[in-house]
């Protein structure tokens, strides 16, 4: 990270793997200098609040609201955005169960479900509940998403639900 | 998007961090600490904070503990709110803290902030109100350390420049029985309607409240009434009632009296966990 008048920086950011180089302000939130700067446009802006979920990204494997994190202080993190996951178990689970209408919540879902995976892989009913609980999807594909997870952690719905 | 600039800082000790404080502090940036960041952005955009500088304090090294000395558990600062959550050392912690926003903005929100932020429910400090925790909190003299019973008062008391570092917690309250419930408005993501914590301590029942005056508390003077053996139950809950330190709120989530509603059915339950059916 370079240091210009401490309102701008040169930053490299280390996304899906690769090392990018771009200047940002300061005050930038992650999930513009994605779109804006490195034309990954699948973190989606929603309520740019924290409500929605739609801006999801990993940062050092977490999930986590890019419009809430400041591009500056993802410096020395690894991230991942779904551009990175093509091809992916999370991404083909989605395709199979029709997990999307509109898809505008797809990406944010999916980055969710690819933490949840990583760290939680024998994660339970209520683990997933609890994780999912920070995505919204207008188009109410909830069953369809939650058949999603199923396959992807490779479980079973557990009776009753 | 933020639509002013402001500068960012990394100091790797608190020292560092104080000291910046103090100069950008001279030069009118009107600094503010960074740990989650959740708060700070949101309020940036919406232009609810105004300032030219933000000390980022995630590098500091005591900020990010989460250790066991001999005998007190440590959670620096920076410790995120799903991290307490995930780890048992603390259950009534966990617990409490584990329902503050939703999971994702649990993966940021640190428990710093959550005691040191505007947004004025601070759940997860309920907790250390209980246990009667102490702060380190660092400042131009080097280190402090406080009662956290002293150190909060309607929030968290520090001096312009100073900075909560850590929080340490005796051992022996890590694992009583406890009692902590969120109830909100209809969700189940949602700023509280009310919660209530309580931790038994020998006979005694320690209570602490989020979301039922304008700032979270904890009342010896209601415990005093809670823990009034003389009075039945229903006596002691409609004392509670007229106790209370500040007016109960009455807004949007709910009015006055739901909430009052809400409170003496929460007390009951929380009579039947901690201590059975009434005799
Ligand atoms: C979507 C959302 C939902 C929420 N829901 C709830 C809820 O249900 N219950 C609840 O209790 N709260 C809730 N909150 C409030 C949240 O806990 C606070 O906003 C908290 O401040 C966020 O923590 P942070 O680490 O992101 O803080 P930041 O944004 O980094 O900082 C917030 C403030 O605290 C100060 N600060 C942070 N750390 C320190 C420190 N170590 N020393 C001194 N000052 C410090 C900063 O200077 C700043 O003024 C919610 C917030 C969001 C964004
Ligand atoms: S756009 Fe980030 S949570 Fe909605
Ligand atoms: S598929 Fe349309 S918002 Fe979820």
């Amino acid at each position: 990270m370079t240091d210009q008048s401490h309102t701008r920086f040169s930053v490299a950011l280390n996304v899906n793997g690769v090392k990018r180089k771009t200047e940002v302000r300061s005050a930038d939130i992650l999930l513009d200098v994605l779109r804006n700067n490195f034309g990954l446009t699948g973190a989606k802006p929603g309520c740019l609040n924290g409500d929605c979920g739609s801006c999801t990204v990993l940062v050092n494997g977490w999930p986590i609201k890019s419009c809430m994190m400041l591009a500056v202080a993802a410096s020395n993190t690894n991230i991942v955005t779904v551009e990175g996951l093509k091809g992916s178990a999370t991404q083909r689970a989605f395709i199979e169960k029709n997990a999307f209408q509109c898809g505008y919540c797809t990406p944010g879902f999916i980055m969710n479900i690819e933490g949840l995976s990583a760290i939680h892989p024998d994660a339970d009913d209520s683990i997933i509940e609890e994780w999912l609980q920070s995505n919204i999807c207008r188009c109410t594909s909830y069953e369809e998403i939650k058949a999603a997870v199923y396959k992807v952690l490779g479980k079973k719905p557990e009776a009753g639900r | 998007m933020i639509g002013f600039d402001f500068e960012y800082y990394r100091p790797a000790t608190s020292n560092e961090a104080v000291k910046l404080y103090e100069s950008l502090q001279a030069q009118g940036k009107r600094p503010v600490y960074y740990a989650g960041g959740t708060e700070i952005v949101t309020f940036a955009r919406l232009n609810q904070i105004e300032t030219g500088a933000v000390i980022d304090i995630n590098s500091i090294r005591e900020c990010r503990v989460y250790q066991f000395n001999t005998s007190e558990l440590v959670i620096g600062a920076t410790v995120t709110l799903t991290h307490l959550a995930e780890t048992s050392a603390f259950p009534l912690l966990s617990v409490t803290g584990g329902r503050v926003a939703d999971h994702t903005a649990r993966n940021q929100i640190t428990i710093g902030g959550n005691i040191c932020g505007e947004i004025n429910y601070k759940e997860a400090l309920l907790p250390f109100l209980l246990a009667e925790s102490n702060v380190i909190i660092a400042g131009n003299n080097g280190y402090q350390d406080k009662p956290i019973m002293e150190a909060f008062n309607k929030r968290l008391q520090l001096e312009p420049g100073e900075c909560l570092v850590q929080i340490l917690t005796d051992r022996k309250y890590l694992n009583l029985p406890y009692f902590s419930v969120k109830k909100r408005k209809i969700d189940v993501i949602d700023y509280p309607l009310l919660t209530l914590t309580a931790l038994k301590i020998d006979n005694t029942i320690r209570v602490a409240f989020s979301g039922l005056c304008g700032y979270p508390f904890r009342s010896r003077e209601i415990e005093t009434i809670l823990n009034n053996h003389e009075l039945s139950r229903e006596e002691r809950i409609e004392q509670t009632v007229l106790h209370l330190p500040a007016p109960v709120l009455d807004d949007w989530i709910g009015s006055a009296e739901y909430r009052l509603f809400v409170l003496k059915n929460t007390l009951e339950d929380m009579y039947l966990a901690l201590e059975g059916e009434s005799l």
